[in-house]
């Protein structure tokens, strides 16, 4: 029978079929980092259970870390660092601590240090480790008794989710990209429109992105409901991994949906209808064109969003002023994204009224921005350039927004208060929201 | 995990769509490093508006808008609905990471059609109680759907991780006939 991506790479990983329950899934590789880890740890530790493969965990410091010189972190944040790094030596995980080089945002470095291989299974407990189906691995996110789980069987159980395909075609109008292409399509599919399904993202338009792009399509999977995101590989995907060290497998072929295979859902999107997308809400597919106005509230939840977010429907999306810009987070704070928010502040100043800073997304990320000079670039039109980390993204750490500050942010949620209690967040992409800071409203480079 | 036992009771009615972990558990409590006390952080933003539908209502069943418990993957989340006093969780669909957390550690997401999920407000509103026999599958008289292994998982309050670590001869053979495809150690 033909099959799609998801099956070949599920049927793979079945260490036991679970008939009417979950089957039991074997886990190639688990990404852990301060936040959601202690609890598991801990309980490994009450039950004297080891971690049964070390070699296929690694753990990283990124939620809390600070990512400015002056900027002390709280106690309780430096404490969960400091678990982190007392059981990553107890069990013999292999960590990234901050300073090492190769520290950053958990799902920016697994694709960078060529951990993240077409066909495995990955999870972490974070909700965006869909970003990883970007290579073709079956990624997603679990919570923290399923950490522990993981750690110490190396296995999951699960059931397998259902297939949607979301097919991008077309080409896009200049000025448009990946994050459009994903917000356009949540802002489609709801953000429960994808619950219960793994998403392939497939068409011309998606083999024509970069991997780099493709990422940011698969990490907001999860932002339409969807546990994970996947994009079968390709040349472009080996390239990228041979680039990491990654020489080309055997077990790498054949790993595409077959032409014939049914999804349990289909949807379409020409990117060459697709706008510059803004979120005007609290929450990923409240999303509008940015030159569209601010809709008419559709129902009660739509309202309450527009009363948090300080906006009156019908006021042109350009007009709408911002007092802060973030760029960076898992969505958007690799190489490419930094280049191409440079390519619009270059030579230009950051509005006297918006406060605006990049955080690149890991330690490499930074040091190849300024082998490139884009650093200069940033500072010099105003920027704050700091460490890597998810910073602003979630605000655990001193990047916080204040109440009723307005951010323009090339993360990947708008929820009430995500980026610091009162902060009104609007998602948009780097270019988007380097344009932005420069004009102190939104606007396009 | 504690078995999961028939819960009836009043019902807490949150008639909102698309509550997000964010929600339910803000950022600056995932800072601890403990997985009790987080009861009384729970919807900490909202809570502060006195109109907030947790402030005037009580009850071990909550009734949920649609897609309860979307966005991040933090267990904080059903742990803090667990500490505050939750048993059930009733909503027309979850977020799948929610739902699955709230599985494991015995904080019952019983998934009904919309339309019963608003009668079942309604009598709570009324001041009804409502049951919710797991055993049976019922929850204030509707069936809902639990494969049986999970079921059963619920009732006897098992561990997962001693369920899997039973099929440890499973896994050794399919490690056998799996050469791991990378490794983190190798890379120093
Ligand atoms: S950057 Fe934001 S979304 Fe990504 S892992 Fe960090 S906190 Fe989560």
């Amino acid at each position: 029978m033909a099959k799609t991506l998801l099956d070949k790479i599920w049927e793979r990983h079945v260490v036991r079929p679970g008939g009417d329950g979950p089957d039991l899934l074997y886990i190639d590789l688990h990404l852990v980092h301060e936040v959601t880890s202690p609890q598991a740890f801990e309980s490994l530790r009450l039950a004297g259970r080891p971690v049964r493969r070390p070699d296929l965990t690694i753990a990283t410091m990124d939620h809390n870390v600070a990512t400015g010189d002056d900027t002390p972190i709280d106690p309780l944040s430096q404490q969960q660092l400091d678990t982190l790094r007392d059981n990553c030596a107890a069990f013999g995980v292999p960590l990234y601590a901050t300073g090492s080089g190769r520290e950053g945002i958990v799902h920016v470095i697994g694709p960078e240090l060529g951990l993240t291989q077409p066909g495995i299974t990955i999870v972490c407990g974070d909700s965006h480790t869909s970003t990883h189906g970007a290579l073709g691995a079956l990624a997603f996110g679990i919570g923290t008794s399923e950490v522990e789980h993981v750690l110490a069987t190396q296995t999951l159980p699960q059931r397998k989710p259902k297939s949607l395909r979301v097919t991008f075609v077309g080409e896009p109008a200049p000025g448009v990209g990946a994050k459009d292409y994903v917000l356009a399509a949540i802002g489609r599919l709801g953000v429960d429109g994808g619950v219960g399904h793994v998403i392939e993202f497939a068409g011309p338009a998606i083999e024509a992105l970069s991997v780099e792009g493709r990422l940011t399509i698969c990490n907001m999977s999860i932002e339409a409901g969807a546990r994970a995101g996947l994009i079968a590989p390709d040349e472009t995907t080996f390239a990228y991994l041979r680039e990491r060290g990654v020489p080309r497998r055997d077990d790498w072929r054949d790993l595409s949906s077959d032409a014939d295979a049914v999804f349990d859902r289909e949807v379409e999107i020409d990117v060459g209808a697709i706008r510059p997308q803004v979120t005007w809400g609290t929450n990923p597919g409240m999303v509008a064109s940015i030159d569209d106005v601010v809709p008419e509230p559709a129902d009660e939840a739509a309202e309450r969003a527009l009363t948090y977010m300080g906006l009156q429907a019908g006021t042109p999306i350009r007009e709408i002023a911002v007092d802060r810009v973030f760029i960076g987070s898992c969505t958007n704070s690799r190489i490419e994204d930094l280049r191409a928010a440079a390519a619009v502040v270059r030579g230009q100043r950051v509005h006297p009224s918006v406060r605006a800073m990049v955080v690149p997304g890991s330690a490499q990320v930074k040091a190849q921005a300024e082998a490139e000079g884009l650093d200069r670039i940033f500072v010099d039109a105003g920027f704050e350039w700091r460490r890597a980390g998810c910073s602003m993204c979630l605000g655990m750490n001193p990047d916080v927004l204040q109440p009723g500050e307005r951010c323009a942010s090339t993360s990947n949620r708008n929820f009430e208060g995500r980026q610091g209690a009162g902060g009104r967040t609007h998602l948009v992409s780097p270019s988007i929201a380097a344009a932005t800071a420069l004009a102190g409203h939104f606007a396009t480079a | 995990m504690k078995a999961f036992t028939t819960v009836t009771s009043r019902a807490v009615v949150l008639d909102r769509p698309d509550v997000d972990t964010d929600q339910i558990i803000p950022k600056q409590f995932l800072k601890r490093i403990e997985r009790s006390g987080f009861g009384e952080f729970l919807f900490f933003d909202w809570r502060k508006d006195p109109d907030f539908e947790l402030n005037h209502q009580s009850g071990r069943i909550l009734l949920a808008g649609r897609n309860f418990g979307c966005g991040s993957s933090r267990e904080h989340a059903p742990w803090s609905l667990q500490d505050y006093g939750f048993d059930v969780v009733i909503a027309p669909s979850f977020g799948d990471i929610f739902r699955q957390n709230s599985l494991q550690i015995g904080l019952l997401p019983v998934q009904l059609p919309a339309e019963q999920v608003q009668q079942l407000m309604e009598r709570a509103r009324a001041g009804e109680e409502l049951t919710v026999d797991l055993e049976a599958r019922t929850a204030g008289g509707f069936p809902f759907e639990l494969d049986d292994h999970t079921r059963q998982r619920l009732l006897e309050g098992l561990d997962d991780v001693a369920l899997t670590l039973r099929e440890a001869d499973a896994i050794a053979a399919f490690e056998a006939a799996h050469p791991a495809p990378l490794s983190t150690v190798s890379l120093g």
